[in-house]
């Protein structure tokens, strides 16, 4: 049995009966780190022997019937922008290179009453900037199914170390699809919850009204069991929604007979490579044969989202960055002359590009005379957005759409081209111009052996009836069993 | 053009910090004058990820405010981030309200020396306060402390009503009378807990466009203010006249040299990128919600007065000066009810109290006797244990030095002579060494009394009873 391949459900069980120690487990992954990381590079920071340390512990509290929490010496993967107290939170930025957060995010908190491990801090794009990782500071993450291309991003990190087994689950963020587009370029489940169903305390923000922390994981029930414990309202987060605890596990019902799909045209025309056109055709065909009444229809106002994300997310990252001046903490410049000098050296030598250029952009968006013809303008078009998904939900339960127009591509074939990249975000920032949960799961394989992500949206707080569709498909398709990520090195 | 010629125009937007007990989006308290950065926390020092959650009680407090001068209550307000570099602003924006504050529409009445005039007030909302930049004692730079980051401040904003600094003065003193009386600031001047920018403009008599304006920031004195005011007038008459323009500019008033300065030229003009705060959900008042503070509001300043000038009959120019402070007012009716002379009370407070504080710049909730203790001097003259010339001398020892007047008097020997051997034998000596003095008085010179008073009162150095020296004099000189 090779522990590294077993879901956190199945880790769960085997500890559950004594059949694997805490230890085990974590010693199986940090073996796993060791092996796999040096072509992966996936962690900016690993946290072996502090792992291994503890679940020691946790392992003597079991045995002496203390350790009482359902996912107590589970070990896990946090994306590098989510606040642990006492070990580094970089953002994967020279900005933050050595910043140590004074405090645990909101679902670290969780994560540690549960009594979970943290096996590290996983790579990202800059301040989650990006859809590639290549935009980090510190390295560039590999796709574990071909090593020559991207991981996706910005949660790329933490999808790679999902994908490799370097750890058994991952937290990421998605403010425009960086937890889906990475899972479907590694092949995993990824999962953006609704705006507002998950405390964003702790998470460094891009942009605000558009984050979300969320699961990574390796199959749907993982990610069922990760929302579970990430989930809630908390009052340091006005921008929580006080909404009944759940068990979204439960709804994992195996069966989607009935189950009214909407499939909106405009995610399938211009842009979208044949491949993955014909791998969610194909997905399309399987819910069909599911029982799903799956249907085509227009959501003509998506062809707005992307430039609206893009103002809107700049914008709100303009002003989210200002914090990081070189004053309190993060990154000063050596020498400055004065107070401007030292604001503009540290902001210039602590940022990367994509993330100056989206300050850049996000300024000029908010800056006076050009207010009203964007940002205002965006903000009248995402209601639109949000008015066309409500009419969409009052039909179907569940829409389908591919997660990113393209496979994991090659590593630096868009970096220099940042309006290509964001082309690569057209599928994904809808759901979060309109506030919505939205899940990807891989449904294929490409002539070249990429993993090909669907993406299903669900409306505002449905996100059992997504996991329900994603876990039905999942059973009926077993791509993890199929499939597993080669690590080649590809073509060079 | 002489200055007559011209009309000033003047508008302020005053700063008051709340009373709150803790900050406005953190748990941080707000008290003054603790060590540097002993009140943070990641929230109020803007740590990476941290998100502010807004104090209920701010928004108590603001609706107070603009309940009490008058306002319109918005029912549907946000809070908006005021974006913009400095090393006391931790978050690089300070979140404020810009187009939906919590209050609008208001008025604040004035009494000046041309009647009574009504001052418009344009908006009052809320915002956070920023930190404050302290120059290193080792001249190594400035040190950020961050305490008073986060505390909540409410900025209302007149219209350019004012017309002299006169009105100014009027209506900073009637406006933070209105908040101490709903004890929703405690507006320490010193502390910087109440102040105010000042933006001044002249035109030619009878024009209808304002003249170009000029900004003097956090200004917390009431004489500084003046004192601007009327220096800026000043400078802007002798631009005009030389030919000039007035420059838009922020201006920085220099107590020393009695000038003003330019702060900033027109090059660093900042566009602070207002936006709604996608961290913070609207604010939505309920009409229930608006009625239960209205219903909570203490009396007002101008209803008090009404008050006085019935209930105790005070002159119109007393009852305002009591009314002007919370403190005053509250140790006015404390001590009027506890020594049961109002009259006495008023003239203590209108007189002695009132110089005093002037005397040494001390705002009235600085006063550091209570009523019981005022109560306990107007009784003790009353009761003949002191004259009034001690009693003046008692409360100057309580200002300076503050306990009971009973206690004062007993250490100081100060309690008056009311003995009658004693008093005789005062007067025997003082008809033996002013034989002149006598002889006047028997001469029909009524004037003579009072000096040979006088003389005794001198002879006990001001602790006889005046009452028993007249009318022991009459009786030996009949």
């Amino acid at each position: 049995m090779d522990i590294t391949e077993l879901t956190v459900h199945e880790l769960q069980e085997k500890l559950k009966n004594k059949e694997l120690s805490s230890l085990d487990i974590t010693k199986a992954y940090v073996d796993r780190m060791n092996e796999k990381e040096k072509d992966v590079q996936a962690f900016v920071t690993t946290l072996e022997e502090e792992a291994l340390e503890q679940a020691k512990k946790i392992d003597e509290e079991i045995n002496k019937g203390e350790a009482t929490g359902e996912f107590a010496g589970i070990p896990i993967g946090i994306k590098d922008n989510i606040c642990t107290k006492g070990v580094k939170t970089t953002c994967s930025s020279r900005m933050l290179e050595n910043f140590v957060s004074p405090y645990d995010a909101t679902v670290v908190e969780k994560l540690n009453n549960e009594k979970m491990i943290n096996l590290g801090k996983l790579n990202m794009d800059e301040f989650a900037m990006g859809g590639s990782t290549e935009y980090s500071y510190f390295k560039k993450t590999r796709n574990p199914w071909n090593l020559n291309k991207v991981p996706g991003g910005s949660s790329g990190g933490s999808a790679a170390a999902v994908a490799s087994g370097m750890v058994p689950w991952a937290l990421g963020s998605d403010t425009g699809g960086s937890i889906r587009q990475p899972a479907s370029f590694c092949g995993v489940v990824g999962l953006k919850p609704t705006y507002g169903l998950v405390s964003r305390y702790g998470l460094v923000a891009f942009a605000s009204s558009l984050d979300q922390i969320g699961p990574i994981t390796k199959d749907v029930y993982d990610s069922a069991m990760l929302l579970n414990i990430i989930a809630g309202h908390d009052e340091r987060d006005t921008t929580s929604k006080e909404v009944e605890k759940v068990d979204y596990t439960k709804y994992l019902k195996d069966n989607v007979k009935g189950l009214k799909i909407g499939v909106p045209k405009e995610f399938f025309g211009e842009g979208i490579n044949e491949e993955v056109k014909a791998s969610l055709e194909k997905a399309i065909e399987t819910y069909k044969e599911l029982g799903a009444e799956v249907e085509e229809f227009s959501l003509d106002i998506a062809k707005y989202s992307l430039a609206t994300y893009y103002i809107i997310a700049c914008a709100e990252a303009s002003s989210n960055l200002g914090r990081f001046d070189g004053i309190r903490y993060g990154y000063r410049a050596k020498d400055f002359k004065d107070l401007k000098d030292l604001y503009r050296k540290s902001r210039s030598e602590g940022f990367g590009p994509e993330v100056k250029r989206r300050i850049i952009l996000g300024t000029y968006v908010l800056s006076s005379g050009y207010y009203d013809a964007y940002y205002k303008k965006a903000q009248q078009v995402r209601t639109l957005v949000m008015n066309e998904f409500n009419k969409a939900f009052q039909k179907y339960d569940v829409l389908l759409t591919p997660t990113s127009p393209t496979v994991a591509f090659d590593i630096g074939s868009k970096s220099n081209n940042p309006l290509e990249m964001y082309l690569a975000d057209i599928c994904t920032v809808s759901v979060n111009i309109g506030g919505l949960p939205g899940i990807s799961i891989p449904c294929g394989l490409d002539k070249e052996g990429m993993p090909i992500g669907m993406q299903l949206i669900g409306n505002k707080f449905q996100e059992g009836t997504i996991l329900n569709a994603a876990y039905t498909f999942e059973q009926k398709t077993k791509f993890r069993e199929n499939y597993k990520p080669t690590f080649r090195k590809g073509e060079e | 053009m002489a200055r007559e010629d011209y009309e000033v125009v003047i508008g302020l937007e005053v700063h008051a910090e709340l009373a709150t007990k803790t900050k406005i989006f953190c748990s941080c308290p707000t008290s003054f004058g603790a060590a540097p950065n002993t009140h943070i926390c990641p929230i109020c020092t803007a740590m990476p990820g941290t998100l502010p959650v807004l104090n209920e009680k701010v928004v108590e407090y603001a609706v107070r405010a603009g309940l009490a001068t008058d306002c319109t209550i918005s029912q549907d307000s946000k809070n908006d981030r005021k974006n913009y570099f400095y090393p006391d602003l931790p978050k690089a924006y300070q979140i404020s309200q810009y187009d939906k504050p919590l209050c609008e529409h208001g008025k604040i009445e004035i009494d000046s020396s041309t009647g009574r005039k009504t001052i418009g007030i344009t908006r009052i909302h809320i915002e956070e306060d920023a930190g404050k930049l302290n120059h290193d004692e080792f001249g190594r730079g400035s040190l950020v402390d961050l305490n008073r980051a986060g505390v909540p401040l409410i900025e209302i904003v007149s219209e350019p009503d004012l017309r002299s600094s006169e009105e100014v003065d009027l209506y900073l003193r009637k406006l933070k009378s209105i908040l101490e009386y709903i004890e929703v600031s405690d507006c320490k001047m010193q502390e910087g807990s109440l102040r105010a920018d000042v933006n001044v403009s002249i035109r030619k008599k009878g024009a209808k466009e304002y003249g170009t304006r000029t900004e003097m920031k956090n200004m917390n004195s009431f004489r500084s203010i003046t004192r601007a005011i009327e220096y800026e007038i000043d400078r802007q008459v002798d631009v005009i006249d030389n030919g000039g323009v007035v420059e838009q500019e922020t201006l920085r008033w220099d107590e020393v040299s009695g000038k003003t300065f330019s702060m900033r030229d027109k090059e660093d003009a900042q566009d602070y990128r207002y936006f709604p705060d996608p961290d913070l959900v609207a604010i939505k008042l309920s009409d229930e919600y608006i009625e239960n503070i209205k219903k909570s509001l203490p009396e007002l300043p101008e209803s008090r007065k009404q008050r006085y000038l019935t209930e105790y009959h005070l002159s119109e120019k007393d009852a305002n000066i009591i009314t002007s402070s919370k403190y005053l007012s509250d140790l006015f009716e404390e001590a009027s009810k506890i020594c049961n002379n109002p009259k006495a009370v008023n003239n203590w407070i209108i007189s002695d109290i009132s110089r005093i504080l002037n005397e040494t710049e001390m705002e009235p909730v600085a006063i550091p006797f209570d009523s019981k203790q005022l109560a306990k001097l107007v009784m003790l003259i009353d009761k003949g244990t002191i004259s009034s010339s001690i009693a003046k001398k008692v409360l100057v020892e309580m200002f300076e030095h503050p306990r009971d007047p009973e206690d004062i008097i007993d250490e100081k020997g100060w309690v008056q002579i009311s003995d009658e051997g004693a008093i005789r034998d005062v007067v025997s000596k003082v008809l033996e060494n002013n034989s002149q003095s006598v002889a006047d008085y028997k001469a029909g010179k009524e004037k003579a009394l009072g000096y040979l008073v006088g003389q005794a009162m001198k002879e006990t150095r001001g602790k006889a009873n005046p009452q028993m020296l007249n009318k022991m004099f009459k009786e030996e000189l009949k």
